[in-house]
């Protein structure tokens, strides 16, 4: 097993443009360990989807280098063997789901790739397990809410086996409800199923459940490191019009108001206890 | 203007016979049905066909009220078309009805009556098989049964996934446009009244943004059609493999006999 599953070298990355195309990605180094959790936030336009689209070869880099467990992205030859190494999930679960029932369209990545019928199905009801859509297998895919379809949009990915999936702002246009039933959902692919997963988001409570952040800015990897210690970069991430969570904020305006308070509270719980001790040391 | 009515392609989920068969024989027993609706000539033949749609519709269970509410779109076009035959059939004897220049025969009746019944029949026979295929089933019988026309370089897999793609996206768009008018509606669009022309206007505020969506929809879809590994036919497994059983043999039969029934119908000198 290779050890990172994702690697980038100096990547850089601009969209072919008429006039003075400039650079979306400029120098991504970044090393993504097989089994890990890791988040990346990142304000509007920062690149994070062009670098997301790196990762299973749907871009290839205008410099530098992308490998995804030791294969070079831009290896014609590797493209399928790369593509069923890392699924992809994106924003919008209605454009991904190609067949009219849910069985159907997880078993869409397999079909692709060639798998014999029986173990096809096999790997459909496995997956579909996974995200806990089994029941629905026979459903039609758009009378569902929008976080089962993201669901679904997950198992279908996951029914091609990969190493690794990158989600896209899988949440981004869910109610709170499927907001939470995708999260534990990618939470548990991670832990049960040892899926490396990268989670594109602009929540700062899910990026806060990553064992891994990685802040992006104008092209570039500014903060990468366990999210509480990324946080408390409170400045730094202002600066790049970002907000930190709210726990973390408000121990941040304390401190402005001459108090010295560690900042890596990320839960209400954790927070409750820092000031809780404030308050029974007076 | 009601979009919900718009059943085609829509699939209803079950488990009867009919869902059952394989979609290859019921493509094939569409086929029958067409070419012996268009073989019919008499009144025994028309009923016998009536009569066989009307036990499939039963046997599928989609209800016949499914049935009617697919035929809506299509209202215009066969009254449309009852009234052109009804009025433009020359006839031997004397006019039933007859002013200013319209002349109303009883061939025009019967040819009018026949061609709404043949209609009618033609759309419910095309829509019980989508209701009751699903239609990546039925897109994949489609590839199957048009596959020797690959030798042609007829890229059929390409077109029946189009085809596939398309009957999924039918709800949202459905869905889609209904949001838009109800966006543009709260606006003050008005799409109801007015001329022709006036109606055909007020669609472009609807029409394009519609349009801007279905291409980044197609755009994104590709895509994700892409990281699923999707690379064309060649090497694709299906996860469901079309087999024929004891029961397709013998739908096909059925389908035959109807044809041959009709044709032996059409000597009996009946109406
Ligand atoms: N297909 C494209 N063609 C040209 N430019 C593009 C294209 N896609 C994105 N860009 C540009 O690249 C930059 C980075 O876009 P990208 O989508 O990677 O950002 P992002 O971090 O994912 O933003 P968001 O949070 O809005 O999803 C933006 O300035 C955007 O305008
Ligand atoms: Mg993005």
């Amino acid at each position: 097993m290779e050890n990172p599953i994702l690697k980038t070298e100096s990547l850089t990355f601009s969209y072919p443009a008429e006039e003075g195309s400039k650079l979306v990605l400029e120098g991504v180094d970044l090393e993504i360990q097989a089994g890990s959790f890791v988040a990346i936030l990142g304000h509007n336009g920062s690149g994070k989807s062009t670098l997301a689209k790196h990762m299973n070869a749907i871009l290839l880099p205008s410099g530098g280098k992308v490998y995804v467990a030791g294969m070079d992205t831009t290896d014609e030859e590797k493209l399928l063997a790369i593509r069923r190494t890392v699924g992809m999930v994106f924003q919008n679960p209605d454009n991904q789901i190609v067949a009219n029932v849910v069985e159907e369209d997880c078993a869409f990545g397999p079909e692709n790739l060639g798998v014999p019928s029986d173990e096809i199905r096999k790997l459909v009801d496995d997956s579909l397990r996974v995200v806990g859509m089994y029941d629905y297998r026979r459903h039609a895919p758009h009378l569902l809410s929008g976080g089962q379809k993201q669901r679904i949009a997950i198992a279908g990915v996951l029914a091609m086996k990969p190493r690794c999936v990158v989600l896209d702002e899988p949440t981004a246009m869910l109610d709170p409800i499927g907001r939470r039933e995708v999260l534990e959902t990618v939470k548990a692919l991670n832990e049960s199923q040892g899926v490396t997963v990268v989670l594109i988001t602009h929540h700062m409570d899910e990026a806060a459940q990553a064992g891994r952040l990685i802040v992006m800015s104008e092209g570039k990897v500014i903060s990468d490191g366990p999210p509480r210690q990324v946080f408390q970069q409170v400045e730094l991430l202002r600066s790049v019009g970002l907000a930190v969570p709210e726990t973390v904020e408000l121990l941040y305006e304390l401190n402005q108001e001459g108090f010295s308070l560690p900042l890596d509270a990320l839960s209400d719980e954790a927070c409750a206890q820092t000031l809780y001790q404030l308050l029974s040391k007076d | 203007m009601a979009l919900k009515d718009i059943t085609l392609g829509q699939y209803f989920p079950g488990d009867t016979l009919l869902h059952r068969l394989d979609p290859r024989t019921k493509i094939l027993l569409a086929v029958f049905y067409i070419v012996a609706l268009f073989m019919a000539r008499n009144a025994l033949g028309y009923a016998l066909l009536a009569l066989s749609l009307i036990v499939a519709i039963l046997i599928s269970r989609v209800g016949f009220q499914a049935v009617f509410r697919g035929m809506k779109p299509v209202f215009f076009i066969v009254v449309f078309t009852a009234v052109l035959n009804l009025v433009y059939t020359p006839g031997a004897g004397e006019p039933l009805v007859a002013f200013w220049i319209v002349r109303i025969y009883w061939e025009g009746v019967r040819t009018a009556f026949f061609m709404v019944l043949r209609i009618m029949l033609l759309i419910t026979c095309t829509f019980l098989l989508t209701y009751t295929t699903s239609p990546i089933l039925l897109t994949d019988a489609l590839e199957t049964l048009l596959g020797p026309l690959k030798r042609l370089r007829i890229p059929v897999h390409e077109l029946a996934m189009m085809m596939s793609i398309a009957l999924r996206f039918i709800p949202t768009l459905i869905e889609e446009t209904d949001k838009i008018m109800s966006a543009q509606k709260a606006r003050g669009a008005d799409f109801e009244s007015g001329n022709l022309l006036q109606r055909a206007k007020a669609l472009i505020p609807l029409l394009v943004p519609l349009f801007i969506s279905a291409f980044r929809r197609a755009d994104e879809l590709a895509v994700a059609m892409e990281c699923r590994c999707y690379h064309g036919g060649e090497g694709r497994t299906r996860m469901r493999q079309l087999r024929y059983v004891g029961r397709d043999y013998a739908a096909l039969v059925l389908g035959l006999g109807l044809c041959i029934a009709v044709w032996a119908l059409n000597r009996l000198g009946v109406f």
